[in-house]
């Protein structure tokens, strides 16, 4: 409990605290007393852009195991909160604490390093690689094979590689991508492509895995077919935190949802408890939070 | 050796020569390139090898081999004094920080008297021969490719592709733009010392902007898809000028035209190979 922040409790409570208040309050008493378990606590988080507050005082945890949803309208920061937990920009304030250890102020890689995949909204490509080698390339964090090895193609390098490659014929087999281990990477179809960015994260054998966006651009077929593939990689022990604007395909996968609504967190809990939230509902559609919030964003 | 070949060396002498110091420069913008930077810092660290091994020569009796060190040595040293604080710096910045170290060192060659100021140095003992500077050629092609075959070669292929993506799979992106940046002025500044002792002779003027784009557009038209590709590229414009001799006064007009061509009609180099890696060949 020693790396618990404080400022959990200190949080200075906003507009929107008050919009979420009645669902907020217990959401975050339930995640303090549960988060002992939680693979991922963010808490206090802040990012602003100039002017623009994209993240402020966010804070939420993930159980390991679980696929955990991020959804609120557009603008509301999700993008921004993936980034700065994989650690593309730098937090503001606020703590990130992955696995038991603080990692705010670590850089990508080394968030990498300690078990963090991510994929991007608009899909990230390795365009030339061959498929199989974007997925050995997904490996490159767990790679020990000594520089000397690695130069002169002597055993130890030799093993590792044909073990990497062995591994990602497997992921390419486990995400429906067998057979194409040869294709250009960039060659791939749209959906296929997002398939392999997956395989690409799982291939660093991550405790955590963020997916922006997944089904995006994807048909309802497609969406279907990449729910079940998420299952099964949560059943391989991956935790998920995912962001989507597939109402129907995060209801039905994510075992927790947490909310935002212009940088801040809104509400949190199971997919049911969630949709009924007058403030959730109120961050979708109501026109009174509407005007709050936009007389709010005019106000320096 | 067969008598013709050493005839045939001794013949093209002054072309071979040029040939492998290009050849090495094509190399150390290759090394850049790989990592999927951009730097125009070439000739600066070129011109710094070039002035550190003429004066070695001149000043010192130290062996070639150690004069040669010494004249990679000091242009990485200043490689790492300015990529430290433009680690950040990517794409047409990195490019535009590096042109600035190639004009202060420009102007500090010019003014101060150690580097004979505009005049130059003079008189620098040729110490090279034909053989030698292939060897290094070779040694340095071979090292490209020992590292561009290794899962260190499938990191900067990634990070040219997409260094957002290559960060996030664990890519440590500053380490290897370091890495890269030193390895390509310690290349430039051989091919420095190596043309200093060749010509025997060195101004500031040998290494302005100019020259690193010459520089550049080796390994473009060569392709950078292998680091056979700058070699090649540098291979056919230092061979071209004298191949196009017979066309007189509009040789140059060629020589611009055939790369404007390649660039058109050959966007990824006259060589597009890429590199084939271990794990990568199913």
């Amino acid at each position: 409990m020693s790396e618990r922040p404080g400022d959990m409790s200190e949080r200075p409570e906003g507009l929107s605290g008050r919009l979420g208040n009645v669902s907020e309050r217990p959401g975050d008493m339930s995640e303090q007393t549960e988060s002992r378990g939680a693979l991922l606590r963010v808490s206090g988080l802040s990012k602003h852009f100039r002017g623009l507050v994209a993240v402020a005082g966010v804070g939420f945890a993930v159980e390991e195991g679980t696929v955990h949803g991020l959804i609120g309208p557009n603008g509301a920061g999700k993008t921004t909160l993936f980034n700065l937990i994989s650690g593309l920009v730098p937090a503001d304030e606020g703590a990130i604490v992955f696995g038991g250890r603080e990692i705010v102020r670590l850089p990508v890689h080394a968030r990498a390093g300690l078990g963090i995949a991510r994929t991007f909204q608009n899909i990230r490509m390795f365009e030339d690689m061959s498929v199989l080698e974007t997925v050995a390339a997904g490996a490159h964090a767990r790679l020990s094979a000594p520089v000397w090895h690695c130069l002169f193609d002597l055993p130890r390098y030799r093993a590792e590689e044909r073990a990497v490659a062995v591994e990602a014929l497997e992921l390419l087999e486990f995400v429906g991508l067998a057979g194409r281990a040869g294709e250009r990477a960039g060659d791939l179809a749209y959906g296929e492509q997002r398939r392999l960015e997956i395989a690409r994260g799982l291939a660093s054998r991550p405790r955590l895995m963020l997916l922006d966006e997944p089904a995006a651009g994807m048909n309802p077929h497609e969406t279907a077919d990449l729910a079940r593939l998420l299952r099964r990689v949560r059943e391989r022990g991956v935790t998920l935190l995912l962001v989507e604007h597939d109402m129907g395909f995060v209801m039905e996968l994510c075992d927790q949802l947490t909310v935002l609504n212009f940088g801040r967190r809104i509400a949190g809990g199971a997919p049911a408890e969630v949709r009924t939230d007058p403030a959730v509902i109120e961050a979708y559609l109501g026109k009174k939070a509407a005007a709050r919030l936009a007389a709010r964003g005019a106000k320096p | 050796m067969p008598v013709w070949l050493d005839d045939v060396l001794w013949t093209y002498q002054t072309l071979i020569h040029s040939l492998g110091i290009n050849g090495l420069l094509a190399l150390s913008m290759y090394v850049v390139l790989a990592v999927g930077q951009l730097s125009l810092g070439q000739a600066a660290f070129m011109g710094l090898g070039a002035y550190t091994g003429a004066l070695l020569s001149l000043h010192t009796g130290l062996p070639f081999a150690l004069v040669l060190a010494g004249s990679a040595l000091v242009p990485a040293l200043a490689a790492a004094l300015i990529g430290l604080p433009t680690l950040r710096l990517t794409g047409v910045y990195l490019a535009i920080a590096t042109i600035g170290l190639g004009e202060v060192l420009r102007v500090v060659y010019v003014n101060a008297e150690i580097t004979g100021g505009a005049l130059g140095l003079s008189g620098i003992r040729d110490r090279t021969d034909s053989w030698m500077i292939l060897a290094l050629l070779g040694a340095a092609l071979a090292g490209c490719f020992l590292v561009g075959r290794s899962r260190f070669g499938r990191a900067m292929e990634a990070m040219r592709s997409d260094q957002t993506a290559a960060a996030v799979i664990g890519i440590n992106l500053p380490a290897y733009h370091l890495g890269a940046l030193l390895a390509s002025a310690a290349l430039a500044g051989l091919a420095g010392a190596l043309s200093a002792h060749s010509s025997t002779f060195i101004s500031p003027n040998e290494y302005a902007f100019e020259n690193a784009v010459t520089i550049l557009s080796f390994a473009i038209l060569g392709g950078t898809g292998s680091p056979l590709g700058p070699v090649i590229g540098a291979l056919v414009l230092t061979a071209l000028p004298e191949l196009l001799r017979p066309l007189h006064d509009f040789r140059g007009v060629f020589n611009g035209l055939i790369i404007v061509l390649v660039v058109l009609f050959l966007p990824r180099g006259l060589l597009p190979w890429r590199m084939k890696r271990l794990g990568g060949a199913p």
